[in-house]
């Protein structure tokens, strides 16, 4: 009789197996997998003890007096949420990409009504060109700084990376969004190194402000062997040369795309 | 105690209206909400962060984005939830900046009276509170929270969240921004390595009672 898994029988006792009929049959059948089961329920009864305080009566009123000197005599509205500091940077970002497509929009030649929707496909591409190398450009500054960053002395027992941990945060919402464009778009492939990299920037923005040098080293480690920083450069300068082409045949953009595909 | 789905509508109904009033400019209004969701959410914060200090800070600070961030919540899901989400989100924050000291605060902090009164063995029937007992008990207690405090805040906030708190798993990986299937390999992964940490202590105390029985 085959046995069920450890991971079977965890996700049966909370609730998340999908095969739930089928694990519980086998249980009423097999002494082994019933005493395995008891194990891991005795281990959870045990966390169930584990006392929450009792905030006392009271409590939502006591901390309504602590929060509300702190609140403003009204919610803001939803738009002035957007001239948040972080907003606002995303903000210049989608106003420097319509500049640039009216900009582009202006220099190219008339075309005729047959070739509206593939100069339309062109534009939007090369929105996203010139968007996703300016960002690239900025993410490897802020990899290369992390990379360089050393503690001052020998004796220094944590090293200092909140401004770097703070960028990555605002990279990482820059980076869903031009990931999510290049699949809407198409592009597989530079949606493939965008996934990539949001991890190494997940990594970042979830470290603790103050690491220890071990730390620093293993973060500067995860950076070199995914060889991020150099996929990003040769996806960065691929991304110039498409900018600085005025209207890239489609032959080139799918030989481009193949060599990035290579990194 | 769980409130039936007509006692969650009333309430729903009722938060609804509270969030209206506060964005209306009724700035009292959101005090309904506090006082009503404050005990739930101070609940999952300390679960989450393991200290009362920053529970009670999670809750304040849940509570003031919530009423900073009113209008974007316009009613989508009930009050309670997209509060607890927000709760959950910066507890997790918490933690990342907390753990080393809650570590180390775990390995030095006196058992409570309120710990001894929780004690896992006294709930065995026939327990007898005998010296070995109370240490084994206590030995226990400070191991489960260091199992816990050793969990990463993913595991540690899909353990609280689906085993204590009951959430569903989406609710979990909105939280975790993950999927469904990786937010399940997150709850087995910390429940196993729970187990890994705590079986032998729970074992022992299983014996220690066979033990104490037969004498």
């Amino acid at each position: 009789m085959k046995h069920m898994t450890e991971e079977e029988l965890i996700a049966y006792l909370e609730g998340v197996a999908s095969e739930r009929t089928e694990i519980a049959g086998h249980l009423s059948r097999c002494t082994s997998c019933r005493t395995e089961l008891k194990r891991i329920e005795a281990v959870l009864a045990a966390l169930d003890t584990l006392p929450v305080p009792d905030p006392g009566e009271g409590y939502g009123r006591r901390v309504w007096q602590q929060i509300a000197p702190r609140l403003p005599e009204r919610p803001s509205r939803w738009w002035q949420a957007w001239l948040e500091p972080k907003h606002l940077a995303a903000i210049g970002s989608l106003a420097a990409m319509v500049l640039v497509a009216f900009y582009i929009g202006r220099i190219s030649k008339p075309v005729s009504p047959g070739n509206v929707t593939v100069s339309q496909e062109q534009v939007r591409e090369r929105i996203l060109v010139v968007a996703v190398g300016a960002h690239l450009g900025r993410t490897e500054m802020m990899l290369v700084e992390l990379s360089n960053t050393e503690p001052r002395d020998r004796n220094q027992k944590q090293v200092n990376i909140s401004a770097e941990q703070h960028r990555a945060q605002d990279l990482l919402e820059e980076n869903r969004l031009y990931r999510q464009t290049a699949l809407n778009e198409g592009d597989a492939q530079l949606a493939s190194i965008l996934d990539e990299l949001e991890r190494v920037l997940l990594d970042v923005a979830h470290s603790p402000d103050e690491v220890t040098p071990a730390q620093l080293e293993a973060i500067r480690q995860k950076i070199e062997s995914r060889g991020i920083l150099f996929k990003v450069r040769v996806v960065g300068k691929e991304l110039q040369q498409r900018e600085r082409t005025s209207a890239p045949a489609p032959a080139q953009n799918y030989s481009s795309k193949k060599e990035r595909n290579k990194v | 105690m769980p409130a039936t789905s007509e006692n969650a509508q009333a309430i729903a109904a009722n938060d609804a209206l509270a969030v209206e009033r506060t964005l209306a400019g009724e700035r009292d209004a959101f005090r309904i909400l506090v006082e009503r969701h404050s005990r739930t959410v101070f609940r999952l914060a300390y679960r989450m962060t393991g200290n009362r200090q920053d529970a009670e800070e999670v809750v304040q600070e849940a509570f003031l984005r919530a009423y900073q961030n009113l209008a974007r919540f316009a009613g989508t899901s009930n009050f309670g939830t997209w509060v607890y989400r927000i709760a959950a989100n910066y507890a997790i924050d918490r933690m990342r900046h907390r753990k080393k000291e809650d570590a180390r605060r775990v390995l030095h902090e006196p058992i409570s009276e309120e710990g001894i009164q929780d004690d896992p063995m006294a709930k065995v029937e026939d327990a007898k509170p005998t010296p070995e007992r109370l240490a084994q008990s206590r030995e226990l207690r400070k191991q489960m929270e260091a199992a816990l405090a050793a969990l990463s805040h993913a595991e540690r906030t899909a353990f609280v969240m689906r085993h204590w708190e009951g959430c569903g798993i989406e609710e979990i990986s909105a939280v975790l921004k993950s999927s469904s299937s990786a937010t399940k390999n997150t709850v087995f992964r910390a429940v196993q390595k729970l187990r890994q940490a705590l079986q032998p202590f729970v074992g022992r105390g299983e014996q220690a009672r066979a033990m104490g029985m037969e004498s």
